[in-house]
């Protein structure tokens, strides 16, 4: 299938300032894509190519296949990450406002947003001001006019912020479910356990730079270290070159140890080895976390 | 350009439905018609009766002076030095001291105060002793008070303009007063909703909503739609007003039956007065009446229309590129003086120079220059402006907006998407060139 977003080649330059470099990747339809990157890295001058509101240096973005033009607008739903309303506008008003300047007509636009506030809880409000609101349901709302129009492209900067726990869970469910319906995300964050989450494709920018891509399946593999997690109890004492003991802890007759594989051994040959000398109660691969691999990323290119 | 219209209903319809709009609007002619009628009201109101007290040593004044409303004279006895010292005793306002005077050579009367004196008390005394003192030269000369009063003729100038069409009878005060109300307005509008676009933008980006909007209309569109529903908003004040007033001063000619001083009834009008002074005053509001109906009020209001929306496009571009360049209203100052001091400077000076001299060079060129032209054309418009002129000085208004909405659009563009940076002109000036 064709991916509904490739962006290739994009550079842009504030005077002394790169802030994209040469950055080059694809998203897929259907999927939810992780933009990911620590602050000032290009996240939001790319999200602010796509959404059009500025224009490429060098480069260009296709959507659908087809180079970014005034009316794909309406197909892309954007939440800034710097997000508000117009505090003296009814919330029912603004949000018809705002979906007509995205070509949905009035009526249209007005049924919609009976539905989306029927299943957010925000029925109640649509006379109140929005400065009656609470940050929460302001949120809500912002939500709501992001994906009226429904976008074929959503893009998310730091949907939670400001959310509650409860509420942050039915937006997330309500992300998903766009997804389910065909909708592609780019969602773009700092908390990474929802990237883990939530993300099917992955991409870290950093310092400008594209600096890794890929599922966050392949990924997580990419940056496997061979490493397990053991547990149990007996004396361990681990005399092998195959394996590399990398921490270890013992209380009384329980031990904790953290044991690294060479390259051309297998998992099993470990689980052998503990087996015939103590009783293993855990086992288990140590898999990096998107957390992980993104402080080593940034850090590593901090060093170098 | 639908997009456009739909923010520039926003715009227009958050406005007007606000209640300060409303508030305003019913106001607003009842605050012009106290701001004009308060200073007459203060005016006629008399200030407490001031006593001065004379000491009169050379005798031509004795009794002569004539105590007013304002000024009561009381004669005190001399010399000057016990006369000053019972002065520093007594509560009143001065003492008047008139020594022995040469008439050719009137000198060294003085007026001593505990406080200091008013202008309009001293030019009251000097022309009272002036008066006295003439008619005590004309008395020694021979010539009888009587016989100068006839010789006196009070003259009053009809002014009448000519041309082509025929005579129109026009009152520089009349003209003048319509050309100042038409310059004060457009130089409240501007400033009233040049201010508006401003404080519109910075709303706009306190609240964080400008990201979510530009990502579906340009900042240009943005931009346009609020200017123009600005505008809106102003025009249909200024109708409201222009409604409330006439039905206002439709009330005021009933009440007053100013119909008696039109062209048509004034002789009837004044065959029925007595007195020969009613006549005269009916005479003067019949020219002051006339004088306001011969305007070429078509013109007025149309040149009117045209400058309040040029001077407004061309100033609220740049309020709102001021708006869009600082985070908060404090921030604005630096950025609001270049644009205040023409709009001022043009003011003032259409209040002075040009009043007086309103075809000289000075109202020529302001009147060209877009910055100033707005205000100092209403002013120059009902004293007749050659079309050349008129046609120029539009033209060189348009050129001025498109100018600075381009550079607005510019600004704005950039602006809008900066938060925090406090920004300065070198910086502005490299937003202008910026791609993309």
């Amino acid at each position: 299938m064709q991916p509904i977003l490739q962006i290739q080649g994009v550079s842009k330059r504030y005077e002394a300032h790169q802030a994209l470099n040469q950055v080059s990747f694809e998203v897929p339809q259907g999927s939810i894509f992780g933009l990911l990157g620590p602050n000032g890295a290009g996240k939001t001058s790319l999200i602010r190519i796509i959404t059009q509101i500025t224009a490429p240096d060098e480069g260009q973005v296709l959507f659908e296949g087809q180079p970014l033009q005034p009316r794909h607008v309406q197909q892309i739903g954007y939440l800034p990450e710097e997000r508000g309303l117009y505090k003296k506008m009814k919330v029912g008003e603004q949000l018809v406002y705002l979906a007509r300047l995205r070509g949905l007509e009035k009526a249209d636009a007005t049924q919609r947003i009976k539905t989306w506030a029927e299943r957010l809880d925000l029925k109640t409000w649509l006379n109140k001001n929005v400065e009656d609101l609470s940050k929460g349901m302001q949120q809500k709302v912002q939500f709501i006019a992001t994906v009226l129009h429904e976008p074929k492209l959503l893009i998310l900067d730091e949907p939670f912020s400001g959310f509650d726990p409860v509420n942050a869970n039915i937006i997330r469910d309500e992300i998903l479910k766009l997804r389910d319906q065909g909708c592609t995300v780019i969602f773009s964050t700092h908390r990474m356990e929802s990237v883990e989450q939530m993300c099917d494709y992955i991409v870290m920018i950093n310092r400008s730079h594209k600096v890794m891509e890929g599922s966050v399946r392949e990924v997580k593999s990419r940056y496997r270290s061979h490493t397990y997690h053991v547990e149990g109890t007996g004396k361990l004492l681990i005399m092998s070159p195959d394996f590399k003991v990398l921490t270890q802890s013992q209380h009384g007759n329980e031990f904790k140890a953290e044991v690294q594989l060479e390259p051309q051994v297998g998992p099993n040959q470990l689980l052998r080895y503990l087996t015939e000398r103590v009783e293993v109660h855990g086992f288990q691969e140590k898999v990096p976390s998107i957390h992980d691999i993104f402080i080593q990323t940034v850090t590593q290119e901090a060093h170098g | 350009m639908d997009k456009i219209w739909l923010v520039f209903q926003r715009e227009y319809l958050v406005r007007v439905r606000k209640k300060s709009f409303i508030v305003m609007t019913i106001l607003g002619p009842l605050l012009m018609a106290l701001v004009m009628i308060v200073p007459i009201w203060l005016a006629t109101m008399s200030d407490d009766t001031k006593v001065v007290q004379v000491l009169d040593e050379s005798g031509y004044l004795k009794g002569k002076l004539t105590s007013t409303e304002e000024l009561k004279f009381i004669n005190v006895p001399g010399p000057v030095e016990t006369a000053k010292a019972a002065y520093l005793q007594s509560e009143d306002a001065a003492l008047l001291y008139i020594p022995q005077l040469d008439l050719e050579k009137p000198q060294g009367i003085q007026l001593f105060s505990q406080k200091s004196t008013s202008l309009s008390m001293k030019g009251n005394l000097e022309k009272q002793v002036r008066q006295e003192l003439e008619e005590v030269k004309f008395v020694n000369s021979g010539i009888d008070q009587q016989v100068l009063d006839k010789i006196k003729t009070p003259i009053s100038i009809r002014t009448v303009n000519l041309s082509a069409e025929g005579e129109k009878s026009s009152d520089v005060a009349v003209t003048t007063g319509v050309g100042f109300m038409g310059a004060f307005l457009v130089y409240l509008f501007i400033f009233i909703y040049g201010a508006q676009i401003m404080r519109g933008v910075i709303e706009e980006k306190t609240s964080r909503i400008l990201e979510v909007m530009v990502s579906s209309v340009k900042p240009f569109q943005l931009m346009a739609g609020k200017i123009l529903g600005i505008a809106a908003v102003g025009l249909t004040q200024f109708l409201l007003w222009i409604v409330l007033t006439s039905a206002i001063s439709a009330g005021v000619t009933s009440r007053f039956d100013l119909k008696r001083f039109s062209d048509e009834q004034i002789s009837q009008t004044t065959q029925g007065m007595e007195s020969e002074r009613d006549v005269q005053q009916a005479q003067e509001i019949h020219e002051l009446f006339s004088a306001t109906q011969n305007l070429n009020y078509p013109l007025l209001i149309g040149s009117f229309l045209f400058y309040f929306l040029g001077g407004y496009l061309l100033y609220g571009a740049l309020f709102g590129a001021v708006g869009a360049a600082v985070d908060s209203e404090t921030d604005s100052q630096q950025f609001m003086l270049p644009i205040t001091v023409p709009l001022i400077l043009s003011f003032i000076v259409a209040q002075t120079i040009i009043i007086k001299n309103p075809n000289g060079p000075v109202a020529f060129w302001m009147s060209m220059i877009p910055f100033t032209s707005p205000v100092v054309m209403m002013l120059r418009m009902p004293f007749g402006v050659p079309t050349w002129e008129l046609l120029l000085s539009m033209f060189l208004l348009m050129l001025g907006f498109i100018g600075t909405i381009w550079v607005a659009a510019r600004i704005y563009r950039v602006g809008i998407l900066m938060y925090g940076k406090k920004v300065n002109y070198r910086e502005l000036s490299k937003w202008l060139f910026y791609k993309g």
